[in-house]
């Protein structure tokens, strides 16, 4: 594969060499790399949010429902706020969730699958009854129940949840990539060579399905963004912590769609729908690395 | 003349099996399914998880769930008829297991009790009335993003680097990204508000007396049906056409693809008998996995579009924190998921010999 690293000047080229061979292929990779400096963006923003709002994102600072102008250049709100302050420092509430909660689904995913591809037996047939018994009996309607339970769910509560009913289909992904694995010639050495199970999970079957980990934990967090985006729509959260979710739900609360204030819906969507386009750019990289036949040129 | 014209079709029966005996061998294969007759026992046995899930949440939750659940009803009813509603959900003195047996006595009479926002009207009436809203829609929806997006996905693996792999592909998993209620506030802002193209709420232009066999009736149900529809095929259809176009490359690479195209079939036959067949089973199973997908997200379409199916009731009845209606629907969505995907086990069985 042509690395374009390798064109220009020696420093560069060593510095090139000195990346692991993963990162290399991300990098070589359009659409990886396309998505991880889209991400990458919305980060700084979160991060850098005190500095790149003028003004605190609850305060009113203007007019109910002005539309975009010089002074406001994503408009105001119902009630008066700047929303671009609000879309600013509502990236760091919507990105938070998002991660944490990806991070806990894939960190049970991965136990629960690996332990029921790699014991099999009467734990593997209990495990993955009780997976594919939460993938089509939990999803958004059992979450939706849950959340609606909980007095005010803040940012906290919709991670639990999120994260208690949503590790299912990455544990069933994980469990058949571990059965095949089990099966391989090197683990069969390592088990003949005396190596503890705990060590044979860790050194030689983990490292194995790397991709796969990254690719559930992105979709992990790609699925957790959205659920947390639709249950703060339809007022299943926090209405007063600023989250790109929030803002829309105050946006159709105050009748937005009807009084043709876009710039109060139009913003936070397509923020949510970046940072989902990032997320499934990364995957589809990863796929293409992973297996080079399905990259289209 | 007539004799002449007559005969072939007359010994057309003989030849290749007919439709009615293709037919009678599927449904033999679907009555005689080890595979669908285990499928049933585990759709059985999530169908009880769910019923149990509902029984266990509020009693999980902090506090004192009768307070939870019933508050609302209090003052609305004299206290003999809110000893009746509790005890319908299980809430007696008496051991745990006393509550879930009476608490599945309820459920599996399909009592949910009255619902508190549309009180005393029962639950499973004010479910009834907006489940077939829902099923329409999801059903349709599923099923057309389905099938475009797979038959999408075999032209794209076929003519790899084409226009549809290279442009179509791309601009269908950008919407895919996209939330489905924003895109369907998007389509409503535009469509309905803006440019009052289409309506922007409801299932039917109210002023028309509901009646099914009139096609007035009927065109204004298709015709508040199409931004919702719209909406979800535009963002569904990305993920089918992806998965059915890298299923499709996976097994065009086969011998016994080479093998037809050495023994000369035509192109067409190979890539839709020979590699697309093949190719969808992974998609199926997918499919069924997805209708609850499919399902949640119209829940927000429908809140967007104000369209009177489940998702807009269970927002009203999150509002008005209706739980036994919340509860109801919560079973309801549950058990439409279970049967779709029991249909989509019973087409895979049609589709893969290996499954009878």
């Amino acid at each position: 594969m042509a690395n374009k690293g390798a064109k220009g000047s020696g420093l560069s080229f060593r510095l090139w060499l000195s990346l692991p061979g993963w990162a290399r292929s991300i990098i070589n990779n359009k659409k990886a790399l396309t998505g991880i400096l889209i991400l990458a963006f919305f980060f700084l923003v979160a991060l850098l949010a005190p500095l790149l709002a003028p003004t605190a994102p609850q305060r009113m600072v203007g007019r109910p429902h002005d539309p975009p102008s010089e002074q406001y250049a994503f408009g105001t709100t119902r009630q008066g706020q700047d929303v671009y302050a609000q879309m600013v420092y509502g990236a760091g509430g919507s990105l938070r969730v998002g991660f944490i909660t990806g991070t806990v689904i894939i960190v049970i995913a991965v136990a629960i699958g690996i332990t029921a591809g790699f014991v099999g037996g009467a734990t593997d047939e209990a495990l993955s009854l009780i997976a594919n018994i939460f993938l089509v009996v939990a999803g958004l309607p059992l979450i939706i129940v849950v959340a609606s339970m909980i007095e005010r769910p803040g940012p906290d509560t919709i991670i639990i949840v999120l994260s208690l009913t949503s590790w299912a289909w990455g544990a069933r992904v994980l469990r058949s990539q571990t059965l095949s694995l089990r099966n391989s010639e090197f683990v069969e050495a390592a088990r003949v060579s005396g190596e503890p199970t705990w060590r044979i999970i860790v050194v030689e079957i983990l490292p194995n399905m790397t991709s796969l980990v990254v690719s559930a934990w992105i979709g992990a967090v790609l699925y957790a963004i959205l659920a947390q985006a639709g249950l703060e729509f339809i007022g299943l959260g926090d209405p007063n912590s600023v989250t790109w979710g929030t803002i829309l739900y105050w946006a159709q609360n105050n009748q937005a769609l009807l009084t043709g204030a876009w710039w109060t819906f139009v913003p936070p969507g397509l923020a949510i729908a970046a940072v989902g386009l990032s997320l499934t750019l990364i995957n589809y990289g990863i796929d293409e690395i992973t297996n080079p036949r399905l990259s289209s040129s | 003349m007539t004799a002449a014209i007559g005969k072939p079709s007359a010994d057309k029966p003989t030849d290749t099996p007919g439709f009615f005996a293709k037919l009678l061998d599927g449904l033999y294969a679907i009555f005689t399914s080890r595979f669908l007759r285990r499928r049933f026992l585990f759709y059985l046995i999530a169908a009880f998880a769910a019923i149990t899930l509902n029984f266990i949440i509020p009693r999980l939750m902090p506090g004192d769930p009768v307070q939870l659940l019933f508050a609302r009803f209090q003052g609305k009813l004299d206290p003999r008829a809110f000893e009746a509603i509790k005890a319908q959900f299980g809430f007696v003195d008496g051991p745990l297991i006393e509550q879930y047996l009476l608490y599945l006595r309820s459920i599996i009479t399909l009592d949910f009790g009255p619902s508190i926002m549309g009180f005393p009207v029962p639950v499973s009436q004010v479910i009834g009335g907006s489940l077939r809203w829902t099923l329409i829609l999801a059903g349709i929806a599923s099923v057309l993003s389905f099938l475009i997006g797979t038959f999408l996905g075999v032209l794209a693996a076929w003519r790899r680097g084409g226009r549809i792999d290279n442009v179509l592909l791309p601009i269908a998993s950008v919407f895919g990204a996209f939330p489905y209620f924003f895109v369907a506030l998007l389509a409503v802002y535009i469509f309905g508000f803006q440019l009052d193209i289409f309506p922007t709420s409801h299932a039917y232009d109210t002023a028309i007396r509901q009646d099914w066999r009139s096609t007035e009736f009927l065109w204004s149900v298709v015709y508040h049906m199409i931004l919702p529809l719209f909406t979800i095929i535009l963002t569904a259809t990305g993920g089918w056409m992806l998965g059915m176009r890298n299923n499709m490359i996976g097994v065009l690479s086969q011998d016994y693809i080479v093998m037809a195209e050495a023994k000369g079939l035509a192109d067409r036959r190979i890539m839709l008998m020979y590699a697309a067949r093949n190719a969808i089973l992974p998609s199926l199973t997918a499919f069924a996995m997805s209708f609850g997908f499919i399902i949640a997200g119209l829940l927000l379409t429908e809140i967007v579009f104000s369209y009177p199916g489940m998702g807009y009731t269970f927002l009203l009845a999150i509002n008005a924190r209706d739980y036994p209606l919340i509860q109801g629907i919560y079973l309801m969505i549950t058990a439409a998921v279970l049967l779709a995907n029991f249909i989509a086990d019973m087409s895979y069985v049609l589709l893969d010999p290996r499954a009878r």
